[in-house]
């Protein structure tokens, strides 16, 4: 490498360091405590709550003694186990550092780069916890020209839940609410527009499934098959969710608008959909809250669906903050509530949470532009 | 300057990849002692053999440390991130066909599609407290297909080798592997998935992207794709 291109990326890094130590900085003087959660993670935690997914995002390596260990790829599952097990309520942390990513889709995004972020446990007032991280992150991003996006997991959850079916097609669509291909296709089973297949037909019809079948190996045992035919023969009992469901249902995915339109479109979706209610209240809630803290509601965006392909820990209040024009870049800010992952992590104990991160590198690369 | 040419070191690939030059009037040999990695190579000028496990060339294609490499799809997709921008198809060989395909214990009758063994695999760590193993060697093809087909609840666990015995030892529920004819899916009683087909793979020369080359290599190049009628 040339000297100076080596001395131009030595000021870069520092220059990022700096900012990020900022805005750290804003965060502490909101009232949050600092925490410095370690590079290295044990793997099997974020494993067990990714998935396999995890694999293709973070850098997993290893020892003879610790087994597998990731870089980080968030500070959010750190913090939240930090906090389940010997925080104090209600809490406020900060952080700043390196987060980890491969990126092997995209070569040339950063694989390696800094987070600062800012996270709420708070039970009293999830609206108002929601509008404070929210508002807090916009000012820290200073008067950069951004677009704000902004969502909600638990309308479309709650949707799901006020479905007219049964418990175990409730329970499918909600585990696949974050992949959005794989629950429109259980959607179109479920209702009806795609057909059932003809082994599934077939084995349904046999007087004896197991009639010539060739010897079963391996843990899965006779017992799940049976109870997985069982849940099978249950299914094709059951009525069809409706055509007028799936529509509502399309309707909430649909709903790309400003908040007061948006909320306009939920209450009239609501009157066939009272299960949406309690989560729509949550929502006017957030919005008088915003509204409280100086946010221009009226302009700001809510889209139905967005979120649903990030993480898959949000369940409720989703936001992002994009540059404008620029939809090659990741969001600059992003954050939202995770009340579930507390409660995955908490080992039986819950707390409801919310937080977000600001990138300083994209933020100074932003301004530097502007 | 000359074109390295990577070709796998051993057994019926190496054989088939010689007969495939050989019948274009590029003949290709290995030295006569047995067991030195050494060939040669006549018909054409400037034109070096090098003998590598098939399982390195992607690799070495990458790094550009050979030009030319005769590899399976297989390999390069795993192997390769972004392969097609690492390295060019220039032609399919014909031969080396082998399916990467998702199989489950025949006597899975529940289960014979994606979406069977998604419901499977939610139910199996519902009862058992952890993710439905499949085992592989090939991660990132199987993981990419599995999200792509919206599975979730599975781990990988690696195999490099007997894979389909791993359901029988109980270290996996089911396996993503490479399968030409089926005989040994039959033969430890599994089956294939309808929609399990993950890529079919054959022996393919790749180009790397990435070698150095100076104008008379450039010659050498195009006179051999004259020779063996590539574009």
């Amino acid at each position: 490498m040339m000297p100076d291109t080596a001395a131009r990326r030595t000021a870069a890094r520092s220059a990022i360091r700096d900012e990020a130590t900022r805005l750290r900085a804003v965060f502490e003087a909101a009232g949050a405590q600092v925490v410095d959660p370690p590079v290295l993670q044990p793997a099997d935690t974020l494993l067990d709550l990714y998935g396999e997914d995890i694999r293709a995002r973070a850098y997993v390596t290893s020892d003879a003694v610790r087994g597998e260990q990731m870089l980080r790829p968030d500070f959010t599952v750190p913090v939240v186990q930090m906090h389940m097990a010997h925080g104090a309520e209600p809490a406020r942390y900060t952080y700043s550092g390196e987060v980890f990513r491969r990126q092997e889709d995209f070569p040339d995004r950063a694989n390696e780069y800094f987070q600062t972020g800012y996270e709420v446990f708070d039970r009293a007032d999830p609206a108002a916890a929601d509008a404070e991280v929210f508002a807090l992150i916009r000012q820290a991003l200073g008067d950069l020209p951004l677009r704000a996006a902004t969502g909600d997991i638990g309308i479309l959850a709650a949707a799901v839940e006020g479905l007219d079916t049964t418990d175990a097609r409730k329970a499918a669509l909600r585990r696949h609410i974050w992949r959005p291909r794989r629950f429109r296709a259980l959607l179109d089973r479920y209702s009806g527009r795609a057909a059932v297949p003809e082994t599934r037909l077939a084995l349904l019809a046999a007087a004896d499934p197991w009639a010539d079948c060739a010897p079963l190996v391996g843990l899965r045992d006779r017992a799940d098959i049976e109870a997985r035919i069982a849940a099978l023969r249950e299914d094709a009992a059951t009525p069809p969710i409706s055509e007028n469901e799936v529509a509502l249902l399309d309707a909430i995915l649909g709903i790309r608008e400003t908040l007061p339109f948006a909320l306009e479109h939920l209450r009239d979706i609501s009157v066939d959909m009272p299960a949406i209610i309690p989560a729509m209240s949550r929502l006017t809630a957030r919005v008088a809250a915003l509204s409280a803290r100086g946010i221009d509601v009226d302009a700001l965006e809510f889209e139905a669906s967005y979120g649903r392909t990030s993480m898959e820990y949000y369940d409720g209040f989703v936001f992002g903050f994009y540059a404008e024009g620029r939809s090659d870049l990741p969001p600059v800010a992003s954050g939202g509530r995770y009340d579930a992952l507390t409660r995955v992590l908490g080992q039986g104990a819950e707390i409801p949470a919310v937080g977000g991160v600001i990138r300083p590198g994209l933020l100074l690369d932003l301004r530097a532009a502007s | 300057m000359t074109i390295k040419l990577g070709v796998p070191s051993k057994g019926r690939l190496m054989e088939k990849t010689f007969e495939w030059f050989a019948s274009r009037g590029v003949t290709l040999s290995r030295s006569a002692s047995e067991r030195e990695y050494a060939g040669a190579v006549e018909g054409i000028a400037n034109v070096e053999l090098v003998l590598l496990s098939a399982g390195e060339i992607p690799r070495e294609l990458a790094a550009g440390r050979i030009h030319l490499g005769v590899t399976g799809t297989d390999l390069v997709r795993e192997k390769l991130g972004q392969w097609d921008q690492q390295v060019q198809e220039l032609a399919e060989l014909g031969f080396g066909h082998a399916d990467l395909i998702i199989a489950v214990p025949a006597a899975w009758v529940d289960v014979d599609t994606l979406d069977d063994l998604d419901a499977a695999a939610a139910a199996f760590r519902k009862r058992r407290g952890f993710r439905m193993r499949i085992a592989t060697k090939y991660h990132r093809l199987v993981r990419d297909f599995l999200r792509n087909a919206g599975v979730a609840d599975y781990a990988l666990v690696d195999s490099q080798g007997a894979t389909e015995g791993t359901v029988k030892f109980e270290t996996a529920e089911a396996v993503a592997d490479i399968t030409s004819t089926g005989e040994t899916l039959r033969a430890n009683h599994l089956k294939m998935l309808r929609d399990g087909l993950i890529l079919r793979s054959q022996a393919t020369l790749y180009r790397s992207r990435a070698a150095e080359m100076d104008e008379p290599d450039r010659e050498t190049l195009k006179q051999l794709c004259r020779m063996i009628e590539v574009d």
